[in-house]
């Protein structure tokens, strides 16, 4: 990986940014009219673009969650040269074509818009922020942003719990950005189990503005900011064999 | 370099203080003691290497911790085993004359009081719905510290409060105390008892056989760990009610056999009958709202649950509602359980061989994207899952099974079928 670093230069504000982009294509065609892909990447492009600017031991790392794969699309301390983030265009390109390629000729695409596989890109991410904390004692604070639409899928529900027991032990937040119409009471967890910050904005044609102010900054110094607090947790018990969220909040039944 | 005539003539000269010193190991044929063998046959030295810039690489063990973790993960259950999750742990912590010996630095009582600390903090963590209660041997009595309850900082606390020994252990009077206190509770918990013991002898009012028949019976699964030497009488007893015994020969061991009991064990056929448990998941209180607290019987501003059977307020959760004996959880403490029902399955060990074709061996890590190949080009080695065929670094493997739980190969390609990872 990169030269070792001075300690003096490795600030308690350096970071890691985990960026997990939803990539499915059925979730940007529903949305079709008021915000597309495209735009969405150049907000998002321009987001990773300062965040790359505000320190320069910054590392910031996309993975791309799809509706059949999940997959690294760049990671900006790879290579000598500390690259831009437009250069992550041509794999995503690449990872979104075999995505669809992958698809089964004649699958259930009928029912409307499916989920993405959110819990393969949590457990990736986390095996790469694994790997920045076995790097030596100076490493930057890692942490996780899911800029996500897709609707929750049931049965991804146990490995994402999973995945955010272990964030929370390894103390790395994960934060949520979520576009569309639907919030999505996995994030909703996972944000106030981690520590993270949940947010669906409202002007998606102002979304670089709502990255930039809200989840740009370091941990370190959100201890100084007044950041959007959870409104109320969803917290529903969801089957854990796969089908629908249960009902009733109130008393249920559970097998021992 | 050491001789081996200079080491014979200072041990004549030597041989008065050597042989005070009860850690030296004379059984070596050559007249070595175990710590001069470390310098002159295992020369730890020479196993340091230097990096480009001149500093001291670490020493790689990677291989060594891979190994140990391997056997760790063979010997663990595996699915398809019934394990109690509503686990009511009593530890029992030998406070006796004994526990106050110095091998372990500072005193083993101070040390077991740690690895209890860090024990109860693991324990909570992977069984969010078990309590655990405290009990001390001390003076030949049995004392209960704290009562059974999810909280951990009150029990941690109330122990680091008590450090201090005296007297004779009482085996017996540990066993009946406990007897007594599980006796009460419901019929679907898991009763389990984990003794901590220091003394070479335990000073008994009446017949202990009696008192092991009668925990047998009632279905309390008894653990021992001991710190000084293998006693007749734990052994029977773990024997007997299907606990684990086993004794600590230092520090980082005896952290390990402790953090052993943390993850659920595997429950007895006969006696773990399915039932159906009634469970309440409170919604939050709305903020700004005063109410009076069950708990704490004071006015508090906001926040807490409601009790949806009864509405009472509680402070935090999991807990029992103290006015209809509801218990309550959120469903993250619920999910916290989930991995042990459903674990991933140990990845399998690839070795690079002739007959692999080089440019289809993966460059780097599914997980990390860690290079799998060492400095050079030679590929290290490295393991594959055997369901979704991707490959992973020893680190990531580790974390995986330790840590995640979740295969991320698995996980990042769609099941044809959703329901088939689910089945029970």
């Amino acid at each position: 990986m990169s030269p070792p670093v001075p300690s003096k230069i490795l600030t308690d504000d350096v970071s890691l940014l985990m960026v997990l982009i939803d990539s499915n294509p059925h979730f940007w065609s529903s949305i079709k009219p008021h915000f597309s892909f495209s735009k969405f990447l150049s907000h998002v492009l321009a987001f990773l673009n300062s965040i790359l600017l505000l320190n320069q031991l910054n590392q910031v790392v996309v993975i791309a969650t799809g509706i059949n794969s999940c997959g690294y699309v760049f990671d900006s301390s790879s290579g000598s040269v500390s690259q831009r983030a437009e250069s992550l265009l041509p794999k995503l390109e690449e990872f979104a074509e075999n995505d669809e390629s992958l698809s089964e000729r004649d699958d259930d695409s009928g029912n409307g818009v499916g989920s993405s596989l959110l819990s393969g890109s949590l457990s990736m991410a986390l095996c790469y922020i694994q790997r920045v904390f076995r790097s030596g004692p100076l490493h930057p604070q890692p942490r996780i942003i899911c800029l996500h639409g897709s609707p929750d899928g049931p049965g991804q529900y146990v490995a994402i719990m999973n995945s955010i027991f272990s964030a929370q032990r390894s103390m790395v937040p994960i934060d949520s950005c979520v576009i569309g119409i639907q919030h999505s009471a996995f994030l909703q967890q996972a944000s106030y189990i981690t520590g993270g910050v949940y947010l669906k904005p409202q002007q998606l044609d102002g979304l670089f503005q709502y990255l930039a102010t809200v989840f740009a900054t370091d941990l370190h110094s959100r201890n100084f900011l007044q950041l959007p607090k959870p409104v109320g947790v969803d917290f529903r018990a969801s089957s854990i064999f796969g089908q629908a969220q249960t009902r009733d909040p109130s008393a249920s039944q559970q097998r021992k | 370099m050491m001789n081996r005539d200079i080491n014979g003539e200072g041990r004549k000269f030597n041989r008065g203080e050597e042989e005070e010193e009860e850690d030296e190991d004379e059984e070596s044929g050559r007249g070595r003691d175990a710590w001069e063998r470390t310098y002159a046959d295992e020369r730890s030295w020479e196993s340091l290497q230097e990096d480009e810039s001149g500093l001291l690489r670490p020493i790689d063990n990677k291989a060594l911790h891979h190994a140990q973790y391997r056997r760790r993960l063979r010997t663990a259950t595996t699915a398809g085993i019934q394990k109690g999750l509503i686990r009511y742990l009593y530890i029992v912590i030998d406070l006796s004359r004994a526990a106050g010996e110095m091998d372990y630095k500072p005193s083993r009582m101070v040390v077991v009081a740690r690895q209890v600390e860090a024990f109860i903090r693991e324990f909570f963590d992977q069984n969010p719905l078990s309590q655990i209660g405290l009990v001390t041997l001390k003076d030949g009595v049995a004392q209960c510290l704290t009562d059974l309850g999810g909280s951990p900082e009150s029990h941690i606390k109330a122990l680091m409060g008590k450090l201090e020994c005296s007297g004779d252990s009482s085996l017996q009077n540990g066993l009946d105390l406990v007897h007594d206190l599980l006796n009460q509770i419901p019929s679907y918990g898991h009763r389990e008892v984990l003794i901590l013991y220091s003394a070479l002898s335990t000073c008994d009012p009446g017949d202990i056989m009696e008192t092991i028949q009668k925990c047998k019976s009632a279905k309390i699964r008894c653990s021992i760990i001991g710190l000084s030497a293998e006693l007749y009488i734990c052994k029977y007893l773990c024997q007997e009610t299907g606990g684990l015994y086993s004794v600590a020969l230092d520090e980082p061991h005896l952290k390990e056999l402790v953090l052993e009991h943390a993850p659920p064990p595997p429950a007895i056929a006969e006696f773990a009958i399915a039932n159906l448990i009634k469970m309440g998941f409170p919604q939050r209180a709305a903020e700004g709202v005063i109410s009076i607290c069950s708990c704490h019987k004071e006015a508090k501003f906001g926040g807490g649950y409601t009790c949806p059977r009864c509405k009472a307020r509680v402070c935090e959760l999991p807990t029992e509602c103290r006015i209809c004996g509801l218990t309550l959880v959120s469903s993250p403490h619920l999910a916290r359980s989930y991995h042990h029902l459903f674990p991933i399955t140990p990845f399998d060990d690839v070795s690079p061989s002739i007959t692999n074709i080089p440019h289809k061996l993966p460059k780097s890590c599914f997980g990390c994207q860690q290079s799998l190949l060492n400095p050079g080009n030679l590929p290290g080695p490295w393991v594959a899952c055997p369901k979704c065929k991707q490959h992973f670094c020893l680190d990531c493997d580790i974390y995986i099974h330790e840590s995640l739980h979740n295969c991320p190969g698995c996980e990042s390609f769609k099941q044809s079928n959703s329901v088939t990872n689910m089945e029970v």
